[in-house]
């Protein structure tokens, strides 16, 4: 009622407020005519009646503007009255609101767009029921890295732990469909049964796994996605129960998960099937999975983790003792944090950086706004001496502000849109929950809210500013005859500008040494001409024993032969493609001082000649080659630094080894290292054997072909060389060499291309600063230079003072943004790679860069300065 | 009349104004008046205040404002007591009278 009531009423003298207007001065005047009426009852006459109900009512007026300031539509009245005044005055100077709105746009479209792709990413919880309670369950080894996990440490918690709901493991798997038009290899996952629980969805139609089907020899079945239920089946409901053909076998499938499923994990993955691990081929304690759970409910990380930890270290020391050492350790972590863990620093440092861009760009405006300010001090004073309160213009000023900021912010609504598309475009692959990424009203929020901070934080000083004017002086002054430098707050804005700038420029400088630095890192093979590519054999051809060998052999054979092409090999594993086969290595008999296969020793299979074709030297002994043949002699290829560290002053030539459940082989020939993971991870040990030495088979294999020239050009016919054997065999992942080392500091370059966005809009929002500034000063020192010049400055004398005044605010900023960048720069630590976060020569470089830059936006108020005629100068007034 | 007049006690123009509404139906005039009469010519009631008062406590439901022709043929706007307002009119007495016998019994523990 009371609500309902204000509103209408206020609204009703929002829209007619001269209806409202006549009913209170007819209230008034009514009131007037009893009160005269009453007086000359009494027998006064008229005029004075009048007269005297005239004087108990006071000013007419003033009662009628009284009653007319009740209610909430005069708030709204004045405000509106406010923005259009704004507008009008913004429109009348269409090169400050044009400068403003554009540097606001930019400021606020760029930070709301990171904050964004950061709020998603690191922030907005796993789009699973009570995501707090799915864990990745980690393992650490002796060095205190994390490990992948262990088939048989997932069955040990699987069937003791109780504070899980559910565990499941998994790997990727990649089958090819057929017989539903083109053979395509799919991205897929093998999951144990619990995998769904521990997520928490379940298919949207038909049924989850259930722990019958992940068993050895269990049944072929496979739940799709919505994506390839729509892609190759088109939505057909009636597929559940139906069969589909992987490799070459009939998989039935018995669930569709739903279109909202965004499995975190894989991404990418399109179709899953349990997991039927075979525990025969030994590797039950190989570290080759990922483990996820979901906590029971109520119970807390640290809970778990102490749960974990105690049974993980009890069923090692009990069935794996030599693997198991004091340091051993296990922990359950938020599947979150674990997720984004590689990029959390770099996201949250890109973040900050681009805050300060928006401190620099609010800076600016506020500046703008001061010197604005300085040339309406004669309006406000006017209006401040005709009784406006000095709240009412504090007030008339912030709206201004606001309004610029709401123009600003609008735009940088647009400019955050454009902006997060780029960013996703653009984004590194290996960026987690990217699919998260979205415009929301999460966005819009943010937006409004730096918006109006940046409205107040940029209007505030301009506001009191103009409230510490005294009206009295400034008129009288109105023609700024005062000499004197700059308003102490400019001059401070506009150093702190400076000083941003200097930080972000000196970060974004470490980035690019960094990655500088390491495309100079000796990735140890020879990546030019080089083009590779993965082949598969799949289907029930290839079941003969060997046939899967023979198969690759002739496509290799192939290959050679094709023109252009020098060499040509194969491998398990390629570097810097995201392939990870890692064993445990066990020398025999054991060497003294052995410290251990800690990190895992990466295993390739090779075949052909490998290392020739990568280039990798050799650096004793002898290479693989036909000799090392299935029945001959077992022998395997180490990697130098790891002959160096497990192998310490001892002969690794004769040595035997074995490679997790494999062997023994007898170390032939010692080879320089290769960079596997990335450029940044060296010193990795390594063991090459023949695939025809190897325990089991290696399927897929990677192509690698030496070509005489461009070997992106050979894609096709290296393609149907490898098709002429068997036109049916998927062939994916085509890249040269050259590419997969680029990518491989994609994360790196991406921060860096931020990071020098930033930088080089500091740089250009700090110049135009110090420009505004100083040209500013100029005019209000017109007069002082008039004077000056008139006794005899010269003009060198004149552009020196005003260069002068010029450098000392960038000192002053330089001196600061050093401490400052020596502090922020820590935050980078991560993303650096062989410089120091107080490398000397990035930050001379950076500050010659912002002298010189300030030098330049000197020169032209400077040389404005210097043409002040002094005639002109003292006759202006 | 003249001499021993006082403003209204701040924060009791309001429930003045209900009471006297309570009685009657009145114009802005008649209110002020009736104020002053009952109470001896002590309250001494603001013009600008009272229409003031008036659009607030309209706008709170406490009055209904209705537009009359009064017997000189003018016209007026007379305000009426809601039932919210009477409730109101209820709660300010109560609290009023629980003051006021508060600071009497201070008054005269001083005393």
């Amino acid at each position: 009622m009371r609500l309902f009531r204000q509103l209408t009423r206020g609204l009703r003298a929002l829209t007619n407020r001269s209806a409202t207007d006549r009913e209170i001065d007819e209230e008034v005047q009514h009131y007037l005519a009893q009160a005269a009426a009453e007086q000359e009852r009494r027998g006064v006459p008229r005029a004075e009646a009048a007269r005297m109900a005239r004087l108990e009512l006071g000013n007419a007026t003033n009662v009628r503007e009284q009653v007319r300031g009740y209610g909430w539509e005069n708030v709204v009245d004045s405000t509106l009255a406010d923005l259009r005044y704004a507008s009008r005055r913004l429109r009348s100077s269409p090169g400050f609101t044009f400068v403003t709105t554009l540097t606001l746009a930019l400021g606020i479209g760029a930070t709301t767009a990171i904050f964004s792709v950061v709020n998603a990413i690191l922030f907005d919880p796993l789009p699973y029921p009570h995501p707090e309670r799915v864990v990745a369950i980690r393992e650490f080894g002796t060095d205190g890295a994390p490990n992948a996990g262990t088939f048989g440490m997932y069955r040990a918690m699987a069937d003791r732990a109780r504070s899980l709901d559910a565990i499941a493991v998994f790997r990727s798997w990649q089958p090819t469909i057929t017989g539903r038009g083109e053979p395509e290899r799919l991205e897929g996952q093998r999951v144990s049964a619990g995998y769904f629980r521990a997520l928490g969805i379940a298919p949207a139609m038909g049924r989850d796994f259930d722990a019958s089907d992940d068993r050895l020899n269990g049944p072929r079945v496979v739940i799709l996605s919505d994506a390839v239920w729509r892609r190759h089946f088109q939505t057909d409901r009636a597929i559940v129960g139906k069969t589909v053909t992987l490799d070459d076998d009939s998989y039935m499938v018995i669930g569709i998960m739903p279109a909202s499923f965004d499995n975190v994990l894989a991404p990418q993955a399109l179709l899953w099937a349990p997991l039927q691990y075979d525990l025969s081929q030994g590797r039950a304690w190989g570290h080759h999975l990922r483990t996820i759970a979901r906590l029971a409910p109520g119970v807390s990380i640290d809970r778990a983790t102490r749960e974990v930890d105690a049974l993980g270290r009890a069923v090692l020391a009990e069935q794996r003792p030599e693997t198991y050492d004091a340091a051993t350790r296990f922990d359950a972590t938020s599947l979150r944090g674990e997720l984004t863990r590689g990029v959390r620093s770099a996201l949250l440092a890109i973040m900050a950086a681009v805050a300060l861009v928006l401190v620099i760009a609010s800076v600016n405006v506020t500046n703008l706004l001061l010197a604005r300010g300085v040339r309406r001090r004669g309006e406000i004073s006017l209006r401040a001496a005709l009784g406006a309160a000095r709240g009412r213009v504090m007030r008339q000023l912030l709206t201004e502000t606001l309004l610029l900021a709401g123009v600003g912010g609008t735009f940088g609504l647009v400019v955050a849109v454009l902006g997060l598309r780029a960013l996703v475009a653009l984004s590194p692959a290996e960026l987690p929950r990217v699919a998260a990424i979205g415009i929301d009203g999460t966005m819009f929020a943010f937006a409004l809210v730096v918006t109006t901070l940046v409205g107040v934080a940029s209007g505030l000083a301009p506001a009191i500013q103009a409230m510490r004017l005294n009206p009295g002086d400034d008129l009288q002054h109105a023609s700024r005859r005062t000499v004197g430098g700059l308003g102490h707050t400019r001059a401070v804005l506009v150093s702190s500008e400076v000083a941003i700038a200097l930080v972000l420029l000196v970060s974004s400088g470490l980035l690019l040494r960094s990655v500088e630095r390491l495309f100079a890192v000796d990735v140890g093979f020879a990546s030019s001409n080089v083009l590779t590519m993965q082949i598969q054999a799949t289907g029930h051809r290839f079941d003969p024993e060997g046939a899967t060998g023979r198969f690759f052999e002739q496509a290799l054979d192939n290959v050679r032969r094709v023109p252009g092409v020098t060499n040509a090999a194969m491998t398990s594993q390629l570097p810097l493609s995201g392939d990870a086969d890692i064993y445990g290595v066990f020398f025999e008999p054991a060497v003294p001082n052995d410290p251990g296969s800690l990190r895992g020793t990466f295993r390739y299979a090779v075949l052909g000649d490998y290392f020739a074709t990568m280039g990798i030297p050799l650096r004793r002994g002898r290479l693989l080659d036909a000799r090392d043949r299935a029945g001959a002699p077992l022998v395997a290829v180490i990697s130098e630094s790891m002959a160096r560290r497990r192998l310490p002053g001892l002969d690794p030539i004769g040595r035997q080894l074995r490679v997790g459940p494999a062997g023994p082989y007898t170390v032939v020939g010692v080879v320089g290292d290769v960079r596997q993971e990335s450029l940044a991870l060296g010193e990795t040990d390594a063991v090459y054997m023949t695939p025809s030495q190897w325990k089991f088979e290696d399927n897929p294999m990677s192509l690698v072909v030496h070509a005489r020239s461009d070997a992106a050009a050979l894609t096709s016919a290296v393609r149907a060389a490898v098709w002429a054997v068997d036109k049916d065999q998927p062939i994916v992942r085509v890249a040269t060499m050259d590419a997969l080392l680029t990518g491989s500091a994609a994360s790196r370059r991406f921060a860096l291309r931020l990071f020098e966005a930033f930088g080089l809009a500091a740089l250009v929002l700090a110049a135009a600063g110090l420009y505004g500034v100083l040209a500013g000063s100029v005019v209000e020192r017109w007069r002082e230079i008039g004077v000056r010049s008139a006794l005899g400055a010269s003009r060198g004398d004149i552009m020196g003072l005003i260069l002068r005044q010029g450098l000392r605010l960038t000192t002053l900023g330089v001196v600061v943004g050093i401490g400052g960048a020596l502090l922020a720069t820590r935050l980078l630590a991560t993303q650096l790679f062989g410089v120091s976060h107080v490398d000397p020569l990035t930050y001379v470089g950076v500050v010659v860069l912002l002298t010189l830059t300030s030098i330049v936006a000197s020169a032209l108020p400077a040389w404005r300065a210097s043409r002040v005629d002094p005639v002109t100068a003292l006759r202006s007034e | 009349m003249e001499e021993n007049n006082t403003d209204v006690i701040q924060g009791t123009l309001d429930m003045l104004i209900l009471k006297t509404l309570s009685l009657q139906p009145l114009h802005g005039f008649g209110i002020a008046r009736r104020i002053e009469q009952i109470s001896r010519g002590v309250f001494k009631v603001n013009p600008g205040s009272l229409l003031t008062a008036l659009q607030r406590l309209e706008r709170a439901g406490w009055l209904d404002a209705e537009w009359r022709d009064t017997e000189n043929a003018r016209r007026a706007k007379y305000y009426t007591l809601t039932r919210a307002g009477r409730k109101q009119l209820d709660e300010e007495t109560a609290d009023w009278n629980r003051r006021v016998s508060a600071v009497a019994r201070l008054l005269k523990a001083d005393a």
